[in-house]
């Protein structure tokens, strides 16, 4: 049994033009000590994903499927056993660190409610643990740092509070998503250095929603890309990055400049835009924009599993080479 | 020598900051957004400007645009400094420099159409062009950045990010500017969305001889697109380069920091990258620190940074083709290359 389950996962939003779904059948596991990368564009459905998993979707939104933690169903569960969960087995970090910490409370006051509601710490003792934990992250003075407010601390410092934050109870689960995307890129490589020691210290499974091919690079053992609320592709790292096998990775990793290589001039981007999720387009959603589309692209294509531990949705065996895949 | 179309002397754009009041005496402090940046600007050519937030590059870039008054300095357009220039005169000038905004839904008024959005520079500029006259030129300008001219009568929130970034342009390109300074064009865009934006600019680019100030944060896509890179720090110029010599031989620690932070899309060369990364945080642009402004977070800093400013200075030992286009601000640039 893997720690996390996720299967045929659905996440439907009621809006005023119909219902919308933000996550479409989406199975994946999660294992202790796992860093996996979440890829896609905005509107694919990775951060509905998480919020799903966690419950906390908006107030429109339902998730059918299933989603097993050690074996528990989360998804139904009541708000008050999920909240036993929430923060100690499974935490999560924001995009935005400011706006994710409470103004009205000091850092230090933030941390120890953690504890003290988690763990049954008393103060004294939470406090002596978030020092610790503030240390571990790198925030230099900690002590002085838990007299502060939120306001006080630029943005990178607030990240690595989150971080702190939700490392506090140790948990089986750390969600992180698009964690550096507000920062800085000299913050950045801070924090991603930060995550990459923390995920090889402890056994904590990491799930690292971005749409920054190079931070997935750098932190990930595997990856799932998601277009359009749908699994496109999943696997290990490696085989991702040097043989993509569906033409939307292929397509999101040339569009994107690389220093490390030498600029050809032009860059091959995806035309056209994603869909609208009100009113998917028949059979594979990522036809239209795709330069290998033929007849059967009209079918669904179903997720197969290609060799051991890799996945992909498409009705090509294999991604023409390079060399005869540039008609356009 | 060629003369450049834009040349900017020792700008400085400074802001008086309240940070507070005792009674009946305000205290304030002085922010140096811009603190004495110089660089010229040719025809045709792409300058990057890179630097963190708070560095002062988009108030550079309002300060180019006459949108905020410098505190001092000269902004010399074809000859002629923008700052002798009355207000009517600088609206006449608006027409050659134009901009295209970071956020694109937020630049484009929710209420207007399409085709009045990108016609309304038009309509300011040529108030003597018919409305059949404008409803032509918007939809070949449609057409050029990719849209469609049928969308002519849509509103901005029928489109997508892309689609609206695609309007910016066309309002900026409309009255055929010769300078077009883009803040972070792409930074809102989905990947596979920013990439036909950079195409579409640099096309553009081409075909209509522009000169682009190009704002960014991504050292990746500035490289893509720039001829020559200025890379900025708390209002200063910390280096100014050709873009493969910025790449390739960067001088600047600062510089190789930031080359260095930038994450690799490619697992392989993830794991053999050396990741040195800089300690610490931009120190407040109110209280920069004396000296060199770097030198906080710089690995090399000693104690004489601390005494004096750097100077802007050409690198003296290169080929003799580049010689004045490399420029540094470091005074320990000669040992820490050799």
């Amino acid at each position: 049994m893997a720690l996390l389950e996720v299967r045929d996962l659905v996440v439907a939003f009621d809006t005023p033009e119909g219902e919308v779904h933000a996550v479409n059948g989406l199975s994946f596991d999660l294992e202790p000590g796992q860093t996996l990368g979440v890829v896609g564009e905005s509107g694919s459905g990775k951060t509905q994903t998480a919020m799903a998993m966690m419950g906390l979707l908006a107030e429109n939104g339902r998730a059918s499927g299933s989603v097993r933690f050690r074996g528990q169903e989360l998804l139904g569960m009541s708000t008050q056993e999920l909240s036993r969960i929430r923060g100690s087995s499974i935490s999560m970090i924001f995009q935005d660190p400011i706006s994710s910490l409470n103004p009205y409370m000091t850092i230090g006051d933030q941390l120890i409610e953690v504890l003290t509601h988690h763990r049954n710490l008393k103060r004294k003792a939470a406090r002596q643990r978030a020092e610790e934990m503030l240390h571990q992250v790198q925030i230099s003075d900690p002590a002085q740092r838990m007299r502060q407010f939120p306001h006080e601390l630029s943005g990178g410092m607030c990240q690595r509070v989150m971080i702190a934050m939700g490392l506090l109870c140790q948990p089986d689960i750390l969600i992180a998503d698009e964690p550096t995307t507000a920062l800085d890129v000299t913050v950045q490589s801070q924090i991603n250095l930060l995550m990459d020691e923390l995920s090889e210290q402890s056994s904590t499974a990491i799930m690292l929603i971005t749409h920054d091919l190079g931070v997935i690079a750098g932190l990930c053992n595997q990856v799932l890309v998601m277009y359009a609320g749908e699994l496109m592709e999943f696997a290990d790292i490696d085989p991702l990055f040097s043989s993509p096998a569906h033409p939307y990775t292929e397509g999101l990793l040339k569009s994107v400049p690389r220093l490390d290589q030498i600029d050809s001039g032009i860059l091959s981007a995806i035309p056209g835009n994603p869909p609208d999720l009100l009113s998917l387009p028949v059979g594979c959603p990522f036809r239209a924009r795709c330069s290998y589309a033929f007849d059967q692209c009209s079918a669904h294509p179903s997720l197969r599993e290609t060799e051991p531990d890799r996945w992909t949705r498409c009705h090509l065996d294999t991604l023409p080479k390079p060399t005869e895949n540039k008609a356009d | 020598m060629v003369s450049s179309l834009l040349k900017i002397d020792d700008l400085r754009v400074h802001f008086e900051i309240k940070t507070g009041a005792r009674w009946f005496k305000p205290e304030t402090e002085i922010v140096r957004a811009v603190d004495g940046i110089s660089f010229s600007l040719k025809a045709a050519e792409t300058l990057g400007i890179v630097g963190e937030s708070g560095c002062g590059k988009s108030t550079l870039a309002r300060a180019i645009l006459g949108l905020v008054r410098p505190t001092g300095g000269r902004i010399v357009w074809m000859g002629e400094s923008l700052h002798d220039l009355t207000e009517d005169q600088m609206r006449g000038k608006r027409k050659e420099l134009q901009m295209i905004f970071q956020d694109p839904l937020g630049s484009l008024d929710p209420r207007m159409t399409v085709g009045q959005i990108v016609g309304e520079p038009l309509k300011n500029f040529f108030p003597s062009m018919s409305r059949l006259q404008i409803r032509e030129r918007v939809a070949g300008m449609l057409k050029m950045v990719g849209l469609l001219p049928e969308q002519i009568n849509r509103y901005p929130h029928e489109f997508s990010g892309g689609q609206c970034q695609r309007i910016g342009i066309a309002r900026a390109l409309i009255v055929n500017p010769r300078l077009v300074v883009c803040d972070e064009p792409v930074s809102a865009l989905d990947v596979s969305i920013q990439a036909q934006i950079i195409n579409l600019l640099k096309d553009l680019q081409k075909k209509l001889r522009l000169s682009l100030i190009f704002i960014a944060h991504d050292l990746s896509v500035v490289r893509h697109v720039s001829d020559r890179v200025l890379i900025m720090y708390l209002g200063k110029i910390m280096e100014l380069a050709d873009r493969d010599t910025i790449y390739h031989h960067p001088r600047h620690p600062y510089t190789r920091a930031l080359i260095q932070s930038v994450p690799i899309p490619d697992p392989e060369a993830e794991r053999l990258r050396t990741r040195t990364t800089l300690g610490g945080e931009l120190p407040s642009p109110a209280n920069p620190p004396s000296g060199c402004v770097f030198r906080t977070r710089c690995p090399h800093a000693i104690d004489a940074c601390a005494k004096q400013v750097p100077a802007l200075e050409a690198v003296s030992n290169e080929d003799e083709e580049n010689s004045g286009r490399h420029q540094v601000a470091c005074i320990r640039q000669q040992e820490l290359n050799n």
